[in-house]
């Protein structure tokens, strides 16, 4: 028999993603762990390999398709004798919905997402439903967002919409105000497209930036604590470690050291290494960094695991490989996803200060400035010494502003005195 | 004796067995069929499908005899009952020959012999098989399913002997041709003989005990179908009950009763098509649980008895007895046995059904009469063949295309056809049905020109008082 290739889930939080690039043709034959294809998911390129052994009998969804739905039939094996004519199960309800397919049912106002699974996710994807079922829901004003369907594929038939109860607000009052919890549109000003400018299409990791970045700032109550740390200390111990280092090809930098103090203040402070859920707070249990890396595709956040426990020159070596893999989109999943606490370093363009958003579900992110020579008065004299200007953003659910300043007491602590790290 | 342990056994080899075990070694369950007779059944061997190869026959003929309207000399005309038995015949053989080929293809086991219920052997059922050779074997399987179809009723006083009073089974391989015939029953099988033979020359009397013949039908086409029988020459007597025969040495004295009145009629053949009995003898089912109700066993809507693991689909099933309705009830019951997911129960009126007489009668769904008793508000349309372009070519202007709405909600509920090669035509309303599209859809359809098909186009947009060809 044919074997489907679907879409995969490469994170859970993955619902669709684009099919960047096939590796195999019609009529190539796989082995099992053969690299098939590219997705381009979440935050990365990742890599998709066959688990079965066959050859390709149809490719169904092409080379550079965005929103490819997670379970879809994106190719077909054939086993051996196969003949290429066999049929696919489901080849036509597999393909991706074009972006130009409108949903072809009346505009209703948006829909929290049912608790049961809907036919189609909701939110401006298509939702797939019998022509009569269309008919019978808009007579009977129900939303088909929150129909489950029972037809084929998911698809809303006419039993499904008959037991379904209408929603309370009429279907003729299209422009009711989108509900709190629901994800506000982008709309806002227009935007005006004129001759000259052009229209760049977003990438997954745009879309997936844009969204989160949203959510944080419109769901999560940041506050602010600004904190300078006068890090002469810490070059000199840097310079020290390098000597040493250096030998084994390793070479720390400032960024590397305000990882490893992040991760001994976390461990210092439990509290702040955690997450907001409605139910409970998630304490972790281990001290995962993630560091914001800048690429050509838009930021993304590769974790230094257990970055309380590792030795500088570890911690070195670890951030260049997974800097330089997030560049060129090779992170594995795992290696991006999770993470207790997030650092934004903007120093090397010389910005002296700013406030980031959170990482949700993270709690914490701190934004480190410039280290610079500044004058400073100390013991009633002004002096000269490098300064490095931090904000530590802090979500005001799981952290209060007494807990986020002595956190970053902490942190000043093993910054200053780097000594401290080694106890 | 090789292998007797399978996941699945089917008992009974026509259209919903072999189908049923082909889908069950699809989904790679190891798959046994009993049959005692010939694979593919009585539809394949002795039922839709010779009768086809005869009234193409038929139907060729009749063209033949018409050949002057198309601008044709033909001159001496005639035909040989032998051949054309013998071409039913090849058709049957090659196709059942196929149905064996499909078997080895999916590496599915036939056991030639009756299979019987057998009792269990802790969770599996045990059948007990008696092949061809008089030998016997048992099989055990974690699932049965009971496809043994149906055979023709038998009526007291109207039994068929195989000589003077036929059932389809004779009717299909006739030695000669009877010059005059009585059939009694219109449904499907008996008007496609009473067709069948009334345009190879016989005179013919069809007695239909309701008011109508093919009563299953809408009485519109019910209608159209008895006056063009009767423009043919046939003798149609409805509300007539048929209560004795009396056999002379090569013809038959009927005794008909039509509203009181009986009347003798002498005919060389009766043919009884009185409707059907389900196959439930000798399949095992005394002290189970498996329920029978008017010859046919009782079953859910996943093809389930009352018996564990044992399931029953097609004729032995119930009506409507249609080949393809056992074919997907079998796709429907293994793939529910097999744990495939999205399986959906049957819907009846979505399974069209065709009668392939002189005209041609196809419908699905609703009647008008039974949508209306639902006390649904409609909005029928209805397109006749002269006002088609391509039925008017052919030389077929009889016959009209009726279609069924619901007015509140475009829902076609159903579609009636009569007229040429409408059987070919009502899948297009089937798939309709089944995706349930509206008449808005069906409007939008552009149905290509000139066919017949565009009916089917003008009857939707009849029923909304916008036909464009009329």
């Amino acid at each position: 028999m044919s074997i489907n290739i679907l879409m995969p889930a490469l994170s859970p939080t993955m619902t669709e993603g684009k099919l960047a690039k096939w590796h195999v043709k019609v009529g190539d034959t796989v082995k099992s762990g053969q690299v098939v294809c590219e997705i381009e998911t979440d935050k990365a390129t990742m890599e998709v390999e066959a688990v079965d052994e066959g050859k390709v009998g149809q490719i169904l969804v092409e080379e550079g398709t965005e929103g490819v739905k997670v379970n879809a039939v994106i190719a077909v094996l054939l086993e051996e004798g196969e003949k290429e004519a066999a049929k696919s199960a489901a080849p036509a309800a597999a393909t991706a919905p074009k972006a130009e397919e409108k949903p072809a049912e009346k505009p209703v106002a948006p829909a929290p997402k049912p608790a049961a699974q809907p036919a189609a996710s909701s939110g401006g994807a298509r939702i797939f439903a019998s022509p009569l079922a269309k008919r019978i829901a808009a007579e009977k004003g129900i939303d088909l967002a929150g129909v489950k369907g029972s037809g084929p594929n998911g698809r809303i038939v006419k039993a499904d919409v008959e037991n379904a109860k209408p929603v309370a607000a009429p279907v003729a009052a299209p422009k009711a105000a989108p509900k709190p919890t629901a994800p506000a549109p982008a709309a806002g000003q227009p935007v005006f497209v004129a001759p000259g400018d052009s229209r760049v299409p977003h990438t997954s990791i745009r879309k997936v930036i844009a969204r989160r970045m949203l959510e944080s700032k419109q769901t999560v109550p940041h506050f602010y604590l600004t904190v300078d740390f006068e890090i002469d200390a810490l070059l000199t111990a840097r310079q020290a470690v390098n000597a040493v280092v250096e030998k084994k090809g390793a070479k720390v930098s400032v960024n590397d050291m305000v990882i490893k103090a992040c991760a001994r203040a976390l461990r210092d402070h439990p509290e702040c290494n955690a997450s907001w859920t409605e139910e409970e707070m998630i304490q972790y249990g281990a001290v995962d960094i993630s560091v914001a890396v800048a690429t050509d595709r838009g930021l993304i956040t590769p974790i230094v695991r257990n970055a309380d426990m590792k030795g500088l020159a570890q911690i070195s070596n670890e951030m260049k490989d997974l800097a330089s893999r997030a560049k060129s989109g090779k992170l594995k999943l795992e290696e991006f996803q999770g993470g207790g606490f997030t650092i934004s370093n903007l120093g090397m363009f010389g910005i002296r200060d700013f406030g980031a958003i959170i990482n949700t579900p993270q709690a914490m992110i701190l934004a480190v400035g410039a280290g610079e020579e500044r004058v400073v008065v100390r013991k009633g004299e002004m002096v000269v010494r490098t300064i490095m200007s931090c904000t530590l953003a802090v979500d005001h659910r799981v952290v209060d502003g007494a807990m986020g300043a002595q956190f970053l007491q902490t942190l000043k602590a093993y910054i200053e005195q780097p000594a401290a790290m080694l106890a | 004796m090789a292998e007797t342990s399978f996941d699945l056994i089917v008992v009974g080899g026509g259209p919903g067995g072999y189908v049923a075990a082909i889908r069950a070694a699809q989904l790679g369950l190891k798959t046994a069929v009993v049959e005692r007779e010939h694979m593919g059944g009585i539809c394949l061997n002795w039922g839709c499908i010779p009768t086809k190869a005869l009234l193409r026959t038929s139907e060729v003929y009749g063209l033949i005899k018409h050949a002057e309207a198309y601008g044709l000399s033909v001159k001496d005309v005639s035909f040989d009952p032998k051949k054309i038995v013998e071409r039913s015949r090849k058709v049957a053989s090659q196709l059942s020959n196929g149905v064996s080929m499909l078997m080895k293809k999916n590496k599915i086991t036939v056991f030639d012999g009756e299979g019987k219920l057998a009792g269990t052997d802790g969770a599996r059922r045990k059948i007990a098989v008696t092949l061809k050779d008089k030998s016997s074997a048992t099989l055990t399987a974690k699932d049965v399913i009971l496809a043994t179809g149906a055979r023709a009723r038998q009526l007291p006083g109207l039994e068929a002997d195989g000589k003077l009073v036929w059932s389809y089974k004779e009717a299909m391989v006739p030695p000669e041709f009877p010059k005059s015939l009585l059939v009694i029953g219109s449904g499907a099988i008996g008007i496609e003989f009473a067709s069948f033979y009334r345009t190879m020359g016989a005179e013919v009397t069809v007695a239909e005990v309701m008011d109508r013949v093919l009563p299953v039908e809408d009485a519109e086409v019910s209608a159209f179908a008895k006056r063009a029988f009767e423009k043919q020459g046939m003798k149609i007597l409805t509300s007539a009950t048929v209560s004795n025969l009396k056999k002379g040495a090569n013809n038959v004295t009927a005794t008909i009763t039509v509203g009181g009145k009986a009347q003798e009629i002498t005919v060389d053949r009766v043919i009884s098509a009185v409707g059907i009995v389900g196959n439930v003898e000798n399949i095992g089912l005394e002290g189970t649980k498996v329920k029978v109700e008017k010859t046919h066993i009782v079953i859910d809507q996943w093809g389930a008895t009352g018996e564990p693991n044992v399931y029953a689909i097609g004729d032995v099933a119930g009506p409507p007895w249609l080949a393809h309705k056992a074919m997907h009830e079998g796709v429907l019951v293994v793939e529910k046995i097999a744990g495939v997911k999205g399986v959906h129960p049957m819907k009846t009126e979505n399974i069209p059904g065709c009668t392939y007489c002189q005209p041609q009668v196809a419908s699905i769904g609703l009647t008008e009469a039974a949508a209306k008793a639902k006390g649904l508000e409609l909005k029928v349309g209805k397109f006749p063949f002269i006002g088609n372009g391509k039925a008017i070519a052919l030389g077929e202007p009889e016959g009209f295309i009726k279609t069924i709405f619901d007015a509140r909600t475009g829902e076609l509920l159903g579609a009636h056809m009569i007229g040429a090669e409408v059987t070919e035509l009502i899948q297009g309303y089937s798939v309709a049905k089944t995706l349930e599209t509206t008449e808005a859809e069906l409007m939008a359809t552009v149905f290509p020109h000139p066919t017949l098909s565009e009916m089917m186009h003008e009857s939707v947009l009849a029923a909304y008082g916008r036909t464009l060809h009329i």
